[in-house]
């Protein structure tokens, strides 16, 4: 039994002296061994093996259903007004007048809407277009070969057994250090080197946690990076946004005081640098929320504010309606674009199916995480355009940038229901097909029969 | 975790389903996922909750019309049987297609794609599309943003073109007729990709 002791606690010190030297040093300084670059090329090249594995497992297999993961229907382009002309006689009247045909235009549309829809499929995560080796994405893909199965099998040994305790320690020492460091860092009189310090502390800590996901980030266009004074507006995926953006810079967190460990960090947080939280009440009062934002972008010392101002985690293959109460705001937006690489794991956050923890569970035992991060020249808001323009021109350029679908959808909708205010849409273009801007249009015949009387 | 029903299988009625809607193998089990995807609470069949859970179906404005076209008379929920049965209507004609006089008509021949849009319209069933029905379609269709003069006016014109028989409601032939140049195939087909 002793020797069993000894052997134990001589392992957990080997495993805290390459921990510690060979992952936190150097992520605190910000160097790499390399190590993480070599394991994901190395990944690369296993997941391109499986792909051209399951592509030959199908062509004999003939009967495995392929994955669509670009829609499964051809949806029509091209206006309503341009669609119902098509629908209608071969001489579509001058100034528009019901057909019969009119209402299939919007059966159509409804069809489509049950068969596959926008909206609905972003708040669940992306199908992908080949297996990669996780069993949590094997939704279309099934027993192939012996040696996929043999390598998938490795793939979680991997994963649990090696990988996964490694990424807890290391989160674990992240985030005490965050909560250590920062509170020390709180007992120091405000002056420069308290905020060098600060930065210093947020930094590595940030980097540790970063570590602790395999996380390999490649910031692009970095003399754009968020200066003091400005807002951060990015598109939002999952709260590990936060550790990605933070690995390159201190940012003011904005959000709600939460219980619990999250409570505990964030109150830490406060001690060194000025985040703004908020108590719930004080969320749902707007004015409060953006006087408190806009005295925080007035002082021109502090740091740029990050704000994700979708509202709620979207599944990274599109970008929602941005909410325009961050652009109201004032001050310079700094707009970055955030895209996960979807074959090294799900970096989507599904609030509804899993909890925070058991979703960072899962984050730690996938492959890793692979980002790019953008970021985009300074916006400021133009004359003659209101909040709402401002911020669909940023969405825009952000979802531009990451290769992103554009929807006008609100996230809101993960939970809500569609406002009325859609359907007059709808019905107003209808009805200046029909009638026209003002009054009815000339009567003109639409069928044959009536001509050849 | 994602579930693994990828063979038609686990489709209920799978193969019975694939004959008589002529549904491939792969797309019926595409719809089979989208049927699972919409049925939230796991029931086996969608109620018209789950229908209106659709954001683009919401802002359609017959889309309760659309809905109410899957449920069959007096029923409450769809099984995945009938939401095929429905959507097979609007699976593409097939050209070259000959059949031998016993067999039913399928469901997307252009006949039967016609006579789904006509019960759009003739909610009642009774075999004709009255002055009321096709005012409430337009009502519909047009909102709040017409009168009630222009309504009934454009409801005139329209039951003056195509009423052959004068009897003030088009029947499902007067329908028929009135739309016979337009490409129903075209406009009442859904194409899957491959």
């Amino acid at each position: 039994m002793e020797d069993l002791w000894c052997v134990a606690g001589a392992i957990f010190q080997l495993w805290m002296v390459v921990v510690v030297f060979f992952i936190m040093l150097p992520a605190m300084f910000g160097l790499s061994l390399g190590v993480t670059g070599v394991y994901i090329q190395i990944l690369v090249k296993i997941l391109e093996w499986a792909t051209i594995r399951i592509q030959k497992g199908r062509q004999e297999q003939p009967s495995v259903p392929v994955p669509l993961h670009t829609g499964i229907i051809e949806r029509a382009r091209g206006s309503m007004e341009e669609q119902m002309g098509q629908l209608r006689c071969p001489r579509p009247p001058a100034a528009g007048e019901f057909c019969l045909s009119d209402a299939m235009y919007f059966c159509k549309k409804g069809l489509e809407s049950i068969v596959d829809d926008q909206v609905t499929q972003r708040f669940s995560s992306e199908e992908l277009a080949s297996w990669n080796l996780l069993t949590r994405t094997n939704q279309n893909f099934y027993y192939i070969s012996l040696r996929l199965t043999i390598i998938w099998g490795l793939g979680v040994f991997v994963r649990y057994c090696i990988l996964f305790p490694l990424r807890i320690t290391l989160a674990i020492i992240g985030l005490s250090w965050l909560v250590i460091g920062t509170t020390l860092v709180g007992f120091l009189p405000e002056s420069s080197a308290k905020k060098w310090l600060s930065e210093l502390v947020h930094l590595t800590c940030y980097r540790i946690c970063a570590r602790g996901l395999s996380a390999t980030i490649h910031y692009h266009n970095k003399e754009n990076r968020p200066q003091k004074g400005g807002i951060c507006v990015a598109n939002h995926t999952t709260p590990i946004d936060v550790v990605i953006l933070a690995n390159d810079g201190c940012y003011a967190m904005v959000g709600q005081i939460h219980g619990g460990l999250m409570g505990v960090l964030q109150r830490s947080m406060v001690r060194s640098c000025p985040h703004v939280w908020f108590e719930r009440s004080e969320m749902k009062d707007r004015h409060t929320v953006t006087s408190r934002l806009r005295d925080h972008v007035a002082a021109k010392t502090k740091l740029p504010i990050l704000i994700f101002p979708e509202g709620t985690c979207v599944n990274n293959t599109s970008v929602m309606m941005f909410k325009k109460g961050s652009f109201e705001i004032g001050g310079t937006i700094y707009p970055v674009a955030i895209k996960y690489d979807p074959r090294f794991g799900d970096a989507f956050w599904n609030s509804s199916k899993y909890n925070m923890v058991s979703y960072l569970l899962r984050m730690m035992t996938s492959w890793a995480i692979v980002v790019n991060v953008w970021y985009l020249p300074p916006m400021t808001i133009q004359d003659g355009e209101d909040a709402a323009q401002f911020a669909n021109r940023v969405k825009s350029a952000i979802a531009h940038q990451g290769g992103l679908l554009d929807l006008a959808w609100d996230g809101g909708l993960k939970r809500g229901k569609v406002k009325d205010s859609f359907k007059e849409e709808q019905q107003k273009m209808y009805s200046n097909i029909i009638v026209g801007q003002n009054g009815i249009g000339p009567p003109e015949k639409c069928s044959q029969t009536k001509e050849d009387q | 975790m994602g579930s693994s029903s990828s063979s038609l299988n686990n489709v209920p009625d799978g193969q019975q389903l694939m004959q008589e809607t002529g549904f491939s193998a792969a797309h019926l089990l595409r719809l089979y996922e989208r049927f699972k995807f919409l049925d939230k609470d796991n029931r086996g069949h969608l109620r018209s909750e789950d229908f209106e859970a659709v954001p683009e179906l919401s802002e359609n404005p017959i889309g309760d019309r659309i809905v109410g076209a899957f449920f069959l008379p007096g029923q409450e929920t769809v099984d995945f049987s009938s939401f095929v049965r429905v959507l097979a209507h609007f699976r593409p004609t097939e050209k070259n297609r000959t059949r031998a006089g016993a067999q039913p008509e399928p469901a997307n021949s252009r006949n039967r794609k016609l006579k789904f849009a006509f019960r759009l319209y003739d909610r009642d069933r009774d075999g004709k599309i009255s002055r009321t029905e096709l005012l409430q379609v337009l009502r519909e269709m047009l909102g709040m943003q017409v009168t009630e003069e222009q309504l009934q006016s454009i409801a005139d014109r329209a039951i003056q073109e195509a009423d052959l028989d004068k009897d003030d409601a088009i029947s499902f032939d007067e329908f028929r007729k009135s739309l016979e140049k337009v490409n129903i195939d075209h406009k009442m087909s859904i194409r899957f990709l491959e």
